[in-house]
């Protein structure tokens, strides 16, 4: 699909879901750091952001970072030369952020942190738009919690990247859930590295190890990709996912829809790519009324499972670049 | 012919290695050696093995070649990716399955002859020369994919990754053709006599005549059509073409399938069958570890300390140390 | 020599075994404080072996090592070094691409607060090499030197680091008369200062220069060692080969013999800034002699026949026909063959067999299809290996275990095996001993009756003189004389290369 093609979709189901506009934003300049394309949520992001800015006609001045800290701070600072009247920043590490924020405090331009924080004094952004990774997990626990009832079930874990921030919360989160529901526990957790390959060869080995799988009642995944590639995995060893194995993860991407379609994989979390829109509606709210928003404002962690239009759901998400 | 000493050739630590980590693997899951037939395919931990190790078997083949020069080929990893790109987007865009191969397959060649170009004519470092590919060539990936995955469901994409062949496994069927087809080639011909001499002394090599410029350009150009193939298993094992994270750091484990298998960085002999049993002892460790049901933090503590023993068993000096403490055992 | 001094360094009964091979078998040896004591044997007598021991290369299989009559034991040579021992190994073993000045301190440069003071390395390399009468840029990497100028550094590195013993293995192989001379005014002084020095040589009139005794050995074993006032050259000789040696300077009417056709011939070759053009024509069954200073151009001028160095202009043609050289693989294929000056870094692939040595220019000339198999591959290395007489204890065993002379054997052999129409030998008895040595002219002579024709460099006057059908004189890398007929003596050679009033022995950069 062309880029124009994705963009103008983009655009299309963006319109639909948010429909306030800020009258006093448009016409602004904004500039946005990215932080790169290095997965197709972040590619979503990008797009979703700009569709965003679009609509409330913002001119957006976009700067793909490409995964390095110096090129933020280099747009950051070609931001403030220009005098844009905000800057929207995902940062890539979370440390090194003073000195040019800094300079943006002194040029009177408010920042935004999207979808992750930094180590840097609060007063140096206006407010960081991110989601709850913890409740993420939390929210996919509670859904197996009331979807097992009271029946014994074995949950089989595959992990995000070891120590990466994601991994450790949305455990944590999971585990929270469970805690108290005797009949439902973690009997063997690995890390898949957030990839569909990794992903599959984890649950084989599960599988190998559990009886060709027919201990295992759910798998509960970091991630949409390595929920997709134990999927795969499980079709191999000869069993149903979605019937005899549940599948529950994170993210919300398109091709977790498809599997839902196909009757695969049974729910996930969004972690929704429009950490724009809160931004943009804090911003207004800060430029016309002057109200400081909260330090912290946290995106829904909405469910999704196949009763909720998985096929209208891949067919809005698809454009969007994941 | 010479007589081939099968005692002694499996008495090499490479495959006591080897025997030793199936054997732990054993014992953590005495099913490991279990295998049965399931809808025509063979089904089993020990087929997961050589399955999940014919990627970096594949990479290993075309690495021994390059590492036998005295180079290295750090681009392979992302040669993968984008040979998998290249196929994703083809047949998602209408191409046939011919097609869609044939360039993945006609990228990784040109990948390796880039590579090739620039260590011999431009005489760059190969770690130097490969390593623009191997951060460019990621970057060309994403730009292939417009850094989504390309989902595909090309039946002939994915029976290279996950369909069979009497019942093994396609990626053990391609890369054992790779790895007998490749011995054959350099045991049969003349090549494995001149990459070795040119791996052992470049300019000794030239002055006996050994065109070495075009023999590195071959060789490199065969490391990029072994990453591609190599690509092409792991995008069809996914149904998908993943810019970011297809064969992401598998150059360092082809490396060091290449160095288990007793192939020295510093060039010269080398063996193509040992490299692929080192693959295949990285391999065991990771399915080992998988099947083992230790936390993922202690995953890479002991892939290093079993990896360190390994080096440490093929070392000179412990075979020099073990042979003197036979002979002096064998005079008392 | 202080007579009846207690030795400073002692071998006893020494046992060195490789495999199945006694590279030596009880072998004793010493060393007095103030002497120069010369070590000879034929190629793979168990010379440099002997030195490994002493300089803790190698650990002995039996006898002792004393140092200054007390037993030790050197783990490495570096230990030796700290003791007092500094060697100068066959093969030279600097750092190629570090500068020369670093080769000369590297391990032990003077610092100040821990901080190598770079220009003080400077100032001292400087003065250093000048005593050896050699003044270069310190500055530049060692590689882009000659041997002979690698070989000075290394002597002048090992004779800083020696304080009670000096060991040089072949250190003139090399090396010109002159700076053979300014090394011998360097032992000279070290041997007045009261240092023992072992030396080690193919050349018998330098043991006979400043030698004061000599122990040889023979197939590993211990034949004698004698003070040298005592004998003659011929004794020494029959002692190190067991027999006489007839000295067979067959030179007498080679100038007369009979020529054949024109086999090879270069027309105005020459490349910018290396070789000023030159013209020859080498006849079937001819041998032309090169001679002229280290520098003059003579190894560049092979370099460009052979197109190791692509001429920039000129033609060559073979058997009248003009072929195209711009590599050495090239030159291969046109059936011409080159044994490099630099057998360490150009000729040998010291991880592969004798074998493999052996066959592979030729495997190079069949091409990556026609592989000789391995019968065809042990027939031919055999009896390469048997004509000239390689002594290794099989064809199996990695190159660089050999001896020195039998590398070099190896590497003409690896020639004669391609069955060339024209060969070029650089510097070809340097490091042999005298048996092979004559061996080697015996070799040359028999190609030449063959029909073939050949180009040899050599420092060796007489040796040129003695197979020379012709000889041409380089200088300035320039030819400027050709030679022939009674013009054949050294004399007439020498006033040649010394026409010149401003030659003088400069480096040979980039040779
Ligand atoms: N590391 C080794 N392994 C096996 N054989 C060896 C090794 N080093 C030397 N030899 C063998 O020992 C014998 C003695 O070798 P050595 O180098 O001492 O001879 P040399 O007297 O120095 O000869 P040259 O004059 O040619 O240098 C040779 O036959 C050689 O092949
Ligand atoms: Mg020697």
């Amino acid at each position: 699909m062309s880029i124009i093609k994705k963009l103008a979709l983009a655009a299309g189901v963006s319109a639909l879901l948010s429909s306030a506009a800020y009258a006093d934003l448009s016409g602004k300049v904004i500039g946005f750091s990215q932080i790169g394309s290095e997965s197709g949520w972040r590619a979503a992001e990008t797009s979703v952001t700009k569709s965003e800015a679009e609509k409330l006609g913002i001119d957006l001045k976009f700067a793909d970072a490409q995964q390095k800290q110096e090129n933020q701070i280099k747009a950051i600072r070609g931001f403030i030369a220009q005098g844009v009247a905000a800057i929207l920043v995902a940062p890539v590490v979370s440390t090194g952020w003073e000195e040019v924020l800094t300079e943006a405090k002194e040029a009177n331009i408010p920042v935004i942190l999207l979808d992750r924080g930094i180590d840097a004094p609060q007063d140096l952004y206006l407010t960081s738009v991110a989601s709850d990774q913890v409740k993420e997990g939390h929210v996919a626990g509670d859904w197996l919690v009331k979807t097992v009832a009271d029946k014994d079930c074995k949950i089989v874990e595959l992990q995000g990247t070891v120590g990466s921030s994601p991994a450790i919360n949305r455990k944590k989160g999971f585990e929270d859930a469970l805690a108290g529901h005797a009949n439902l526990s973690i009997i063997r957790s690995q890390t898949g590295d957030f990839t569909r390959a990794k992903g599959k060869e984890v649950m084989e080995g599960f599988l190998k190890a559990e009886d060709g799988g027919k201990g295992i009642c759910a798998v509960y995944a970091h991630n949409d990709d390595m929920a997709v590639g134990a999927i795969q995995a499980i079709k191999d060893a000869g069993l149903k996912p979605g019937t005899d194995i549940l599948v529950v993860s994170i993210d919300g991407v398109p091709d977790i829809f498809q599997a839902f379609v196909a009757g695969e994989a049974n729910a996930t979390v969004e972690l929704t790519p429009n950490m724009a829109g809160p931004a943009f509606a804090a911003l207004d709210a800060y430029l016309t009324a002057g109200t400081v928003p909260e330090k912290f404002i946290i995106t829904e962690s909405k469910l999704y499972t196949p009763a909720d239009d998985a096929q209208g759901e891949y067919d809005r998400r698809k454009g969007l670049g994941y | 012919m010479r007589r081939i000493d099968w005692r002694g050739a499996l008495l090499r630590p490479q495959f006591m290695a080897l025997a030793a980590v199936l054997g732990i693997n054993w014992l953590l899951f005495p099913g490991f050696f279990d295998i049965t037939l399931q809808d025509g395919r063979l089904f089993g931990s020990v087929i997961d093995v050589l399955n999940r190790g014919a990627p970096v078997a594949i990479l290993a083949i075309g690495m021994t070649a390059v590492i036998a020069t005295k180079g290295v080929d750090l681009s392979v990893g992302a040669v993968m990716a984008i040979a998998g790109a290249v196929a994703a987007v083809l047949v998602t865009g209408g191409s046939s399955a011919i097609v869609a191969v044939g360039a993945a397959l006609l990228v990784g060649l040109l990948c390796g002859l880039w590579n090739g170009i620039l260590v011999t004519y431009l005489e760059i470092q190969p770690i130097i020369a490969t390593l623009v590919l191997m951060v460019a060539g990621r970057g060309l990936a994403q730009l292939v994919t417009e850094g989504s995955i390309v989902t595909f469901s090309d039946p002939v994409l994915i029976f290279i990754g996950t369909g069979s062949l009497f019942g093994m496994p396609m990626p053990i069927v391609i890369a054992a053709v790779l790895a007998i087809g490749a011995t054959l080639i350099v045991r049969k011909t003349a090549l494995g006599l001149l990459i070795e001499a040119v791996g052992v002394n470049r300019s000794a090599a030239r002055f006996s005549g050994i065109s070495s410029g075009l023999l590195l350009v071959v060789v490199y150009t065969f490391a990029g059509f072994c990453a591609a193939t190599s690509g092409l298993i792991v995008a069809g094992d996914i149904r998908g073409a993943d810019a970011n994270n297809a064969g992401l750091w598998l150059e360092l484990d082809a490396i060091l399938a290449v160095v288990i298998g007793g192939t020295s960085l510093l060039g010269g002999r080398f063996s193509i069958p040992m490299s692929v049993v080192g693959a295949l002892i990285i391999q065991a460790m990771n399915t080992g570890i998988l099947i083992s049901g230790f936390s993922p933090e202690f995953n890479l503590v002991v892939k290093s300390g079993v990896i360190i023993l390994i080096l440490v068993l093929q070392a000179p000096m412990t075979s020099q140390w073990l042979r003197k403490r036979m002979s002096e055992g064998k005079a008392q | 020599m202080v007579e009846g001094a207690e030795p400073v360094v002692q071998a006893r009964g020494i046992v060195k075994i490789f495999g199945q091979h006694r590279a030596l078998d009880g072998v004793d040896f010493e060393v007095r404080p103030g002497e120069v004591h010369a070590l000879l044997g034929e190629n793979g007598a168990g010379k440099s072996t002997l030195i490994k021991i002493l300089t803790g290369a190698y650990q002995p299989d039996g006898g002792e090592v004393l140092l200054e009559g007390a037993p030790v034991r050197f783990s490495d040579p570096l230990d030796a070094q700290r003791h007092g021992i500094g060697t100068v190994y066959q093969e030279v073993n600097l750092l190629p691409n570090r500068s020369v000045a670093e080769n000369l301190f590297l391990g032990h440069q003077p610092t100040r607060f821990g901080i190598v003071q770079r220009k003080v390395i400077e100032a001292r390399a400087r003065d250093l090499l000048a005593g050896y009468g050699l003044e270069i840029d310190v500055k530049a990497e060692l590689g882009s030197y000659s041997v002979a100028v690698q070989q000075i550094v290394a002597i002048a590195r090992a004779v800083e680091l020696s304080g009670k013993v000096l060991v040089l293995d072949e250190p003139t192989a090399s090396l010109d008369r002159n700076e053979v001379a300014k090394m011998f005014e360097v032992v000279g002084r070290l041997k007045a200062r009261g240092l023992g020095i072992i030396f080690i040589t193919h050349f018998l009139d330098q043991v006979f220069e400043i030698a004061d005794r000599v122990t040889i050995l023979r197939n590993g074993r211990l034949i004698g060692t004698k003070v040298l006032s005592e004998v003659t050259a011929t004794d020494v000789v029959r002692m190190m080969l067991g027999k006489d040696l007839a000295f067979d300077h067959g030179g007498v009417g080679v100038a007369e013999a009979m020529q054949g056709p024109v086999r090879v011939e270069f027309k105005s070759l020459g490349r910018q800034g290396k070789v000023a053009p030159f013209s020859l024509a080498l006849h079937e069954g001819e041998v032309v002699g090169v001679a002229g200073l280290l520098g003059s151009g003579r190894t560049e001028m092979a370099r460009l026949m052979f197109g190791v160095d692509p001429a920039d202009c000129g033609e060559i043609s073979v058997g009248g026909r003009v072929v195209n050289i711009r590599n050495p693989a090239q030159a291969v294929a046109a059936g011409f063959g080159f044994c490099p000056e630099d057998r360490k870094l150009d000729g040998i692939f010291g991880d592969l067999s004798v074998r493999e040595n052996i066959i592979i220019a030729l495997q190079a000339k069949l091409g990556w299809f026609r592989a000789l198999n391995r019968d065809e591959q042990i027939e031919i290395a055999g009896n390469y290996a048997e004509a000239l007489d390689i002594r290794a204890a099989n064809h199996e065993m990695p190159v660089k275990l050999l001896s020195g002379g039998n590398q070099q054997k190896v590497i003409l052999a690896r020639w004669l095996a391609i069955d060339p129409n024209f060969l070029i030998l650089d510097e070809p008895t340097r490091g042999i001993d005298v048996g092979a040595h004559a061996e080697i002219v015996r070799t040359i002579n028999r190609l030449r009756e063959e029909g073939l024709a050949l180009l040899v460099i050599s420092s060796e006057l007489d040796e040129v003189v003695a197979y020379s059908n012709r000889i041409v004189v380089m200088r300035d890398r320039e030819m400027v004389a050709e030679l022939s007929g009674a013009d054949i003596a050294p004399s007439v050679i020498v006033a040649a290369i010394a026409d010149n009033p401003g030659a003088k022995v400069t480096a040979e950069v980039g040779a």
